[in-house]
Formats: structure tokens, sequence, C-alpha cells
């Protein structure tokens, strides 16, 4: 379709990028008027004067820092984790033959399909046996390695390293891990970037699983920190504006990332669809 | 030097049979050469050794241990296991009437988020896949309610949605309609419920079902056009043959994460029993799997019980979809 987009689809394209902006917008409103204003018919429109206000309330009934912390931490090892151990393992089925390589790699595929909380209850079960509930160590655990890592990086690897580069690296007596260091990892780096982001991304919205090893603990991650706001105003009535102000405090860091690697976010979903 | 070069191990790497040579290094070589024998003989294996360890402790054996932990009862408090129960636990599941309840919620709320989803997907990225000004801009955008957590869209489209001081019945009310009950109607509940879960992907599945469209060649549309075909019939009869297979994709994961979903209807809930509603009318599979390992009677057994129901449902379910598009397909080619 090479005919110069018109009007009709740039308005309707506006209009759904305004339907994807309204959310955030309105979570503002909310959460800048006062909790009495923000229940109040006719609804505000318009954002009011009092967002620190709320945020400062918010830092009160929860500890927002503490479980920014937290989501950083986890988020984060769980990214350097996965990236690591899906670049060796993608590597070594990507560009080197092993008996059972074959094997291996169906299976990886084929948990892909099988729902991560299948796993949830029984790792329960058994870090409450090891006394683990509560921890931070507990919730970073089962997001370590995904199959979908191994998966993506193999892609990858197939077409982004020539066979001629590894062959040619033996041949100068490279040993097989500086092969790895300075051919693969090099190709990989791209793949790497996309991958650490999208498993940051996925551990930090992560919620059932830090609510369930986390229930009755002081520690809490960001999103499970929403759902004490949430339970927080026990009798009274419900304090909107604090939990929009929270929701949108929240949503803040994802935001800055976003804004700061949009591109490559769009690139990697783009490229990992053609090739999956 | 040239011994390596032309010796057996060579081949192993890159070679396109598999390794066959026997584990032991053939004679003659020095110790460096066998050093260099036995890295690449087992190099490979090394590296997805560490992988797989992981994998086995955090995702393999919670499978297996879930699937023998549904045969036995185990109260609350218990420290092991009590005695075998066969299949009751199952049959409690399966009995349940607020299992059942879950069971259609789920595959409601499924159904009013994956066809609107798809189908607003399948435009947006028509559109996106024209000459625009500013392509990076607009993919972007598009792309942003992505990183809105599902805990964070479930507040935001809760507050919206809210019975008496929504935005959502201000809105209905302005024009002169009735308000909804969002949280006690069944039907309105899945729909804002649905409405959170599309929030959040409609975007992504754009760019997926975009890149798609902008791998079919360009010829193919020259020639529809040159047969007279119209714009539209071009989309129906070129575009969407074309991305039959990443629809397939898109349907497949749709369905994974549908079957999972938690986060929206657990906060959506006003009650703090989080049973999805006082008539649980918007209690999904999830909820039932974490409400049950909270529960008082054989909490683990029952809800592991509960897990492998759903697996069963979604591979099921995939089948399914496999069956459908295979049977489209051949109606397709002839």
């Amino acid at each position: 379709m090479s005919r110069r987009p018109g009007f009709l689809v740039y308005g309707l394209l506006s209009a759904f990028v305004l339907g994807s902006t309204f959310p955030l917008y309105w979570s503002f409103v909310i959460g800048s008027v006062t909790k009495e204003r923000a229940i109040q018919s006719p609804l505000p429109l318009y954002p009011g004067g009092y967002f620190l206000d709320n945020a400062r309330r918010v830092f009160d009934q929860i500890d927002f820092w503490s479980a920014l912390a937290n989501s950083v931490l986890i988020s984060g090892i769980s990214a350097a984790s996965v990236v690591f151990f899906s670049t060796l393992a993608g590597y070594s089925f990507a560009k080197l033959r092993f008996r059972g390589s074959n094997v291996a790699m169906a299976f990886v595929v084929a948990t892909m399909a099988v729902p991560t909380q299948l796993a949830f209850v029984p790792l329960l079960k058994t870090f409450s046996n090891l006394d683990l509930t509560g921890t931070r160590t507990a919730v970073v655990l089962p997001f370590l390695v995904t199959a979908f890592g191994v998966f993506f990086m193999r892609q990858y690897l197939l077409d982004a390293i020539p066979d001629e580069l590894i062959e040619a690296a033996r041949v100068d007596g490279c040993s097989q891990l500086r092969t790895f260091w300075t051919v693969a990892v090099p190709a990989a780096r791209p793949a790497m970037a996309i991958l650490a982001l999208f498993t940051f991304m996925q551990t930090w919205t992560e919620f059932m699983w830090p609510l369930l090893i986390l229930q009755g603990s002081d520690v809490q991650t960001l999103q499970t920190a929403l759902d004490q706001l949430k339970i927080a105003p026990a009798g009274g009535i419900a304090d909107i504006a604090l939990l929009q102000a929270g929701t949108l405090l929240a949503t803040i860091p994802l935001l800055l990332l976003f804004i700061a690697t949009g591109r490559q976010l769009v690139a990697g979903i783009m490229q990992g669809a053609v090739k999956g | 030097m040239s011994v390596t070069r032309t010796d057996a191990p060579a081949g192993e790497v890159l070679a396109t049979s598999p390794a066959t040579g026997s584990p032991v290094p053939p004679p003659g070589l020095t110790w460096r050469q066998k050093l260099s024998h036995w890295d690449f003989r087992f190099s490979p294996y090394l590296y997805v050794v560490p992988f797989f360890a992981l994998f086995l402790v955090i995702g393999v054996y919670p499978m297996v241990y879930s699937g023998y932990l549904s045969f036995f009862s185990w109260p609350r408090y218990g420290l092991t296991h009590g005695e075998g129960v066969g299949f009751a636990n199952y049959g409690h599941v399966l009995t349940d009437p607020v299992f059942h309840k879950a069971f259609w919620n789920t595959i409601g709320i499924f159904v009013l988020s994956a066809v609107p989803q798809v189908v607003v997907a399948t435009v947006v990225a028509a559109m996106l896949d024209t000459p625009l000004r500013g392509r990076t801009w607009w993919r972007m955008s598009v792309l942003l309610p992505f990183v809105v957590a599902p805990a964070a869209a479930a507040l935001i489209f809760g507050s919206i949605f809210a019975d008496k001081t929504g935005l959502a019945n201000e809105v209905l009310r302005a024009v002169g309609l009735s308000g909804v009950a969002w949280h006690t109607d069944r039907f309105a509940s899945w729909t804002a419920i649905a409405t959170m879960v599309n929030y959040r992907w409609t975007g992504y599945n754009t760019l997926i079902i975009l890149a798609a469209l902008q791998a079919i060649p360009r010829q193919l549309y020259e020639a529809a056009a040159i047969d007279g075909a119209s714009r539209v019939q071009q989309f129906f009869h070129v575009t969407l043959p074309s991305i039959r297979p990443t629809m397939l994709f898109v349907i497949i994961t749709a369905t994974i994460g549908g079957m999972q979903i938690f986060t929206e209807p657990r906060l959506f809930d006003t009650n703090l029993q989080f049973q999805g509603g006082a008539d649980y009318q918007y209690q999904t599979l999830t909820m039932y799997v974490f409400n049950t390992s909270n529960s008082g009677t054989d909490p683990y057994p029952r809800a592991a019980a509960a897990t492998w129901i759903i697996v069963l449902i979604i591979i099921g379910i995939a089948l399914l979809n496999y069956a459908i598009t295979r049977q489209v397909q051949r109606r397709g080619e002839r």
C-alpha cells in the first residue's frame, strides 16, 4: 500500500493514541485533587494542585522507596541472569553441535506454552519449607531463567554469526570460551539488550508471585505495595486520590525507561515477531 | 598446526554431521591438542548445563511436584503430605460450583479481550503500514500502554469503572443513559476487566501484526491492483491470508495469557475477600487457584489439581485453535 495516507488515517491513529494516553492523564487528574473532590460529581477534568500532597500521603502509607528499591533490584538481577544464561545456552544451541541438542531445544520450546503460574503453588510450598517466604531471594528465584530467553537468543544468533567466523577463530587456536567471548558476545549484544529490557519489564510488572510469597511480610515490590495501598483505608471511604497518586508514582520508573529505550523495544518486538 | 587443521576434531564444531567420534582423543596428540579436543567436545554441554540446572529446579521440578501433590491430602499446617487420595482433589475442584463459575468468567473475559484486540490491532497495524510521517513516533505511541503494569492499569480503570463515582458512568449519565453496575453485573464486570487487558496488549499485538504485514511482498498488491481489486478487496484477499501464521501466534499467546488473568480482577475487587465479587461473578481460574492455596482444607493439593486442570484446558484450546486454522487454510487452498 504505497499511497500516502490521508487525513482519515492520521485522524484514526491520533484517536487511538489519545485513547492510549488518556488513562494515564486521568490517573493524574484524580491523583492531583483532594480525596473529597475525587468522588464528587461532576468529576474534575483538569489536574488540581494536590498531587504532591497526595504523594506525601502515599509515602506515609507504604514504604514506597524500599518497594522501589526492591523492584529495581529484583528486576535487575532477573534481567542480568536471564541474559547471561540465555546467551550461553542460546549460542551453544545455535552454533555448536552436540548430541541431544535438538531434543533439548524442542523441550525448551514446548515448556514455553505452559503457564508460569503452574509452578507457583509448589514453589510456594517448597519455599515455605525452606523458610524463604517473605524474602527478596524467594521473589527473584523463579525469574532467573526463562525458556523464552534461550529460544530468543538462539533464533537471533543463528543468522547473526557467520559459521566461517567461528571456524576462523578455531583455526587461529581460540579456545571455545574465547570464541564465545570474542565472537559470539559482540555479535549478540543487540539481542542481549532487548532481552534484558524485556525481562526487566516482565519481572517488574509481575504481580501474582510476589503477592503469594510476600503475604504478610514487610518486604514489598512496587506492585504488591499498590495492593497494600488499596487495602489500607479499610473502614473509611475509599481514597481514590491517594490510590491514583500511588499508581502514577509506581508507573513513572517504567515510563522513563520507555522514553529512553522505546525505539529498541519497538524494534525488538517486531524482530521477534518475524523470527518467532 | 597442520595436524589440528586436517584432523578429526576440526569437523565437530560446524560440520554437518553430529559428533560421532569416540570420547577418547586420537593417539599421538600433544597434551595441548588433547586439551583442545576435550574443550571442543564438552564445551557445548557446559554452556547449556547452567541453564538447564536452574530451569529444572524452578520450572520443571515444581510442575512435576504439583502433579504428585495433587493426589494427596495435606492439612493446612501439616509438615508433610498425608495419605494418597487418588483423584479426590480433582473431583473436589471439578464439582465445585465456584470453579464452574470461574471457568465461564475466564472464558467470557478472554473472548471479550481477544476478539476486539485482534481486530483493532489488525486495523491499526494496516494503518501503520503506510508511508506515514513520523513512523517511529507512531509506533512508540502505540506501544505506550505496555509500560503500564497490569496492577496500575487495574487501579486506573477501577476508578474509571467505579459504580457510583466512576468516569464511565458519569459519561453515560451525561448523554442521558443510566449508569452501569460495573461490579455487580456479570457481563459488565467482564467488560471492565477485558478493557484493562485490551488496554495493555492491543498496541503490542499491533506491532507484531505490523511486522508480518511488512514481510508481505509488495508485488502481490501491485498484481491485485492491476487485476482491479479495490483496497478493501486487497486487504481481505492478499493481506489477511498472508498474515495467518502470525494471527495464529497472536491468538495462541492471547489464549495462554487469557487463561492466566489474575491481577486485573483481583484489584478490581472492592471488598477484601478477593473472591471476584460477592457472587464470584468475575472470579477467574487463576484467582481460584490463589484463593484455594489460602483455603482451609487441603489448600496445596487442591490448588495443584486446579492448576493442572487449567493447563489441560489451555492445551485443549490451543489444539482447537490449531485445528480450526488448518481447516480454514485447507478451505482457502481449494
